[in-house]
């Protein structure tokens, strides 16, 4: 295992409360999440369901409902609520003084790994 | 010509004939008059205010919008002194009043012990407003000490309240055992066990001798010595007709103000009816006899025919936690027997009264399901020789069957009385339910009253939705806003302008919200109650939107979005042709779409080109055309008069006035409208959420329409004789319609649900009303008529549009 290398993506405050910001890797894009209490959270920006863009969705608690079809799935294990089965790929994020660094891993190795 | 009515006491009674007269007859002038400095409120619902359970404005039966709206001229605080039976007048205040028919409804007075100290301040009844004001006072300072004399129903819930307020509470009685009148002893001892159980302390055979104080009270002394402690102490010994003015005008009083079965008093020109009444020897006191009075006296008053028949009435208690229904007669005497069933583990004691074969009274504590049953029984006087041995386990009993409460309401027959305050019989329920598609127990409430006023027969209602629904009826389904709470949408927005929320998290944390925030249901619901309750001064929550009121776009399945320029009244020009052309080829966009409310949408924009696409729609003057909201989309029109041959009114004109007048606006689900030039009606108006149909004297106006998942014509609301008039109504109707609906409620729904005349004599038959209501969508337009497109292309939530980090070439650099 090495150890993760972070990359700085933006600041806190860049990213609304209860909302999300996204970041475009070669990969896909990645949607950055704040909660109302602070917390951040990095998933993929794509619904398992059909491909809906969850960082536009309504975020409540640490989950987010997905504008599509309202699928909820929580933030921190990416699993789908409810009666629905699914997930998507979350990613190590982190919030130091004010600004935010996501896992660099992301950039360079397929998200199968 | 109209009379003069004048009516003495704004209380239950009075407030119920008023409702039956304006029912049928509005040929009064009507005055009344009210001692209390407000309106008229379900008294019986006092002991749920002092408890904490429910709050003043939730008790109200008849606001100011009502008095006004029926044009009652309403003397509050001001208490009628005296009455001149020859000059037919009345005086209050100094002024005198004319009358051609006098109502008294002067209610009872608590009977106020006439021992020493009843006078001293900290001395209340449990009557009005005030009393339970002065009460929740007392209770407030810590470790204060209430005396309730009389340990009857109202003394009781005073202090079951009480105490649950954290006063140290003690309840004398007079009699052997509590409740005695509705009570045997063997319940009143059950009853005296429980309230023990909660820290009150009951002093049966208690003669009070005198309240003790200087300055106010401090103790009360009792015949046999005994002193207890006190810093309030509750007079709940029993009411008195209030007949003073009666007796006073010389019409013939003996306990109460004598009247015929037709409610009339010694004097034709004067009615009398509520607790003031005496009718063959008896006096009520209980709220269903008096519904049945106001019922005849409102008859009475446009000369039909009506007889007042002295009722069985049953009693409930209403402390909660404690089950307690007794009803008829159940003193024992000579040729009756009883049957008692009795549980003491789980504290359950039923007693039914029979005379011959007949149940003549019943006494259920702990249990008392079938209350209602055991009732309808005893009013038949049914025949109960063929089921006398299992008839003290209720009706659902055969077969060893558990007790199923839902097959014993449906076994009731459609003549069973299931609300006995407002007498709703199980029939009139039932019909209800089917015949008008209620599916909720607040729909049930609108339209038959039942469970209105004590709310005792809530359980038994809901039962019977159950039975009659089936699946269809789910109660947590249907009336909570979602999981986070248990409230429903109209609660919830009852509360937000009781206790004047202003803010989401101020919503969440007074009603207790079980989430931290919410859910992706009840947040765009709050923010839209917000925002229709507190224009300008509310601040619109963006993330609590969805994502097409939040970017002003509509999402499509790939993510893209579309773009919908507003066109007032389907009417376009070069320049905004020529503007949208551009747009399209300079943003690449892939299809360009006529849409079904007569303008151009533009499919498969990025969102991040969204801000430019509008700046170049705002350069040609276009604003959003609002095609993603709950709010107002399109007004679709027809050519007219000024094209077709057929017109009889500039349909496009007005179509364009309304939508330049109402875009902007919030609702709580789309709203669309339509104006068609004549009744040919080619814009389609009478499939539209509010159509207009022109014609030769002017407009008229639809509203309740549908064509989607439901298709339905629209309902006729009235007739407007010119474009501003139609104007107003339209304005008002959406307010209404605003302030009423729930979120995502459609029109239809709304009209289905709360009724088509509740919405006519809003708009339509009261002129004031029409009026508040259009000044109110007209104050709150001058928050809600900002172009959102401009905003943002201001640079307005510039997050929204841009990622937040590009790092696919920071990869390629490395």
């Amino acid at each position: 295992m090495s150890p993760i290398t972070w990359v700085e993506i933006g600041a806190l405050a860049d990213v609304p409360r209860r909302g999300a910001r996204c970041i475009i890797t070669a990969f896909g894009k990645i949607a950055v999440f704040r909660t109302a209490t602070d917390e951040v959270f990095a998933i993929d920006d794509k619904c398992p369901h059909k491909g809906g863009p969850l960082s536009q969705g309504i975020v409540h608690g640490a989950q987010v409902t997905c504008p599509l079809h309202n699928w909820v799935f929580s933030l921190e294990t990416g699993e789908a609520q409810g009666a629905d089965k699914g997930a998507v790929r979350t990613y190590p994020m982190r919030s130091d003084g004010g600004r935010l660094f996501i896992d660099a891993s992301i950039l360079s190795a397929a998200p199968a790994a | 010509m109209t009379e003069k009515l004048v009516i003495i006491g704004a209380g239950m009674a009075s407030g119920r004939m008023l409702e039956h007269l304006f029912e049928t007859s509005h040929n009064y002038e009507v005055t009344l008059f009210g001692s209390e400095p407000r309106g008229n409120y379900n008294r019986i619902m006092l002991s749920a205010v002092l408890a904490g359970e429910k709050a003043y404005e939730d008790i109200v039966t008849h606001d100011a919008d009502w008095y006004a709206a029926n044009g009652v001229d309403t003397r509050f605080g001001h208490a009628v002194t005296r009455i001149d039976r020859t000059a037919r007048t009345v005086f209050a205040n100094g002024v005198e009043t004319p009358y051609d028919k006098l109502v008294i409804a002067t209610g009872s007075a608590p009977f106020i012990l006439p021992i020493a100290g009843h006078d001293l301040p900290g001395v209340r009844a449990f009557r009005d407003l005030d009393d339970v004001n002065a009460m929740l006072s007392a209770a407030d300072c810590p470790g204060s000490r209430a005396v309730v004399i009389g340990g009857g129903l109202l003394g009781l819930e005073a202090a079951a309240a009480l105490r649950g307020r954290g006063m140290h509470v003690v309840v004398l009685h007079l009699a052997g055992h509590l409740m005695d009148r509705q009570l045997d002893p063997a319940a009143g001892y059950l009853l005296e066990r429980e309230l023990g159980r909660r820290g009150i302390k009951i002093h049966c055979r208690a003669q009070t001798k005198a309240i003790l104080g200087t300055d106010r009270v401090e103790a009360v002394l009792l015949e046999d010595g005994t002193i207890y402690e006190a810093d309030l102490v509750v007079m709940a010994a029993g009411i008195r007709p209030e007949t003073r003015l009666a007796t006073d005008a010389g019409i013939e009083v003996q306990r109460g103000v004598v009247v015929d079965s037709a409610m009339r008093t010694s004097n034709p020109n004067i009615l009398a009816l509520g607790e003031c009444v005496e009718h063959e020897g008896a006096v009520y006191g209980l709220v269903a006899p008096l519904y049945d009075m106001a019922k005849v006296a409102a008859k009475t008053l446009v000369g039909e025919a009506a007889a007042f028949v002295a009722p069985k009435t049953a009693t409930h208690l209403k402390v909660t936690g404690v089950n307690l229904y007794s009803a008829g007669d159940f003193a024992e005497g000579e040729g009756r027997e009883e049957i008692v069933l009795r549980n003491a583990a789980s504290g359950i004691y039923k007693r039914v009264v029979l005379a011959g074969n007949k149940v003549i009274g019943t006494v259920l504590y702990g249990e008392t399901g079938d209350g209602a049953w055991f009732f309808d029984l005893i009013k038949r006087g049914t025949d109960i020789s063929q089921m006398r041995d299992t008839l003290i386990y209720g009706q659902s009993y055969g077969g060893g069957a558990v007790a199923d409460p839902l097959a014993a309401v449906a076994a009731l027959p459609a003549d069973a009385e299931i609300c006995g305050c407002n007498g709703v019989c199980k029939g009139k329920i039932t019909d209800a339910i089917s015949a008008q598609g209620l599916t909720s127990l607040d729909d049930v409430r609108a339209h038959t009253k039942a469970s209105a006023s004590c709310g005792s027969c809530t359980g038994l209602v809901e039962k019977l939705l159950m039975a009659t629904l089936g699946d269809a009826y789910n109660p947590a389904a249907i009336q909570p806003m979602c999981n986070c709470t248990e409230l429903g949408h109209d609660e919830v927005r009852r509360l937000i302008i009781a206790q004047e929320l202003k803010s989401i998290p101020a919503v969440m944390q007074e009603l207790g919200w079980k989430t931290s925030c919410g859910c992706a249901k009840c947040r765009p619901a709050l923010n839209y109650y917000l925002v229709a309750n507190w224009p300008g001064e509310y601040e619109d929550d963006g993330q609590s939107r969805f994502i097409n009121e939040r970017v002003h776009a509509n999402i499509q399945k790939d993510g893209t979005y579309s773009v919908v320029p507003r066109m007032f009244g389907g009417i376009t020009n070069v320049k905004e042709l020529r503007a949208i052309a551009d747009v399209a080829e300079k943003f690449d966009v892939p299809t360009i779409k006529v849409t079904g409310g007569q303008r151009i949408d533009l499919l498969g924009v990025k969102k991040e080109d969204l801000p430019a696409v509008w700046a170049d729609l705002n350069a040609a003057g276009m604003v959003s055309g609002a095609a993603y909201a709950k709010g107002l989309r399109t007004v679709k029109t027809c050519v007219g008069s000024d094209w077709c041959r057929f017109g009889t009114q500039d349909s496009t004109g007005l179509g364009i006035r309304i939508e330049k007048f109402m875009w902007g606006s919030w609702t709580p689900a789309k709203l669309k409208l339509a104006v068609s030039g004549c009744p040919r009606n080619c814009a389609e108006a009478t499939c539209k959420d509010i159509g207009v149909i022109c014609v030769e004297s002017g407009y008229e106006i639809h509203f309740g329409g549908a064509a989607g998942l439901d298709i339905r014509g629209t309902e006729v609301l009235c007739h407007a004789k010119t474009e501003n008039e139609a104007i107003e109504i339209i304005a008002a109707l959406t307010q209404l319609y605003r302030e009423q609906g729930r979120y995502l409620e459609r029109i239809y729904k709304w009209m289905k649900r709360v009724g088509i005349p509740s919405i006519k004599a809003a708009v339509v038959e009261d002129l004031a009303r029409r009026q508040q209501l259009f000044e109110r969508f007209v104050y709150s337009q001058q928050f809600a008529q900002v172009d959102p497109w401009e905003e943002r292309v201001n640079g307005k939530d510039a997050h929204e549009f841009a990622a937040m980090a590009e790092l696919s070439m920071l990869q390629a650099a490395e």
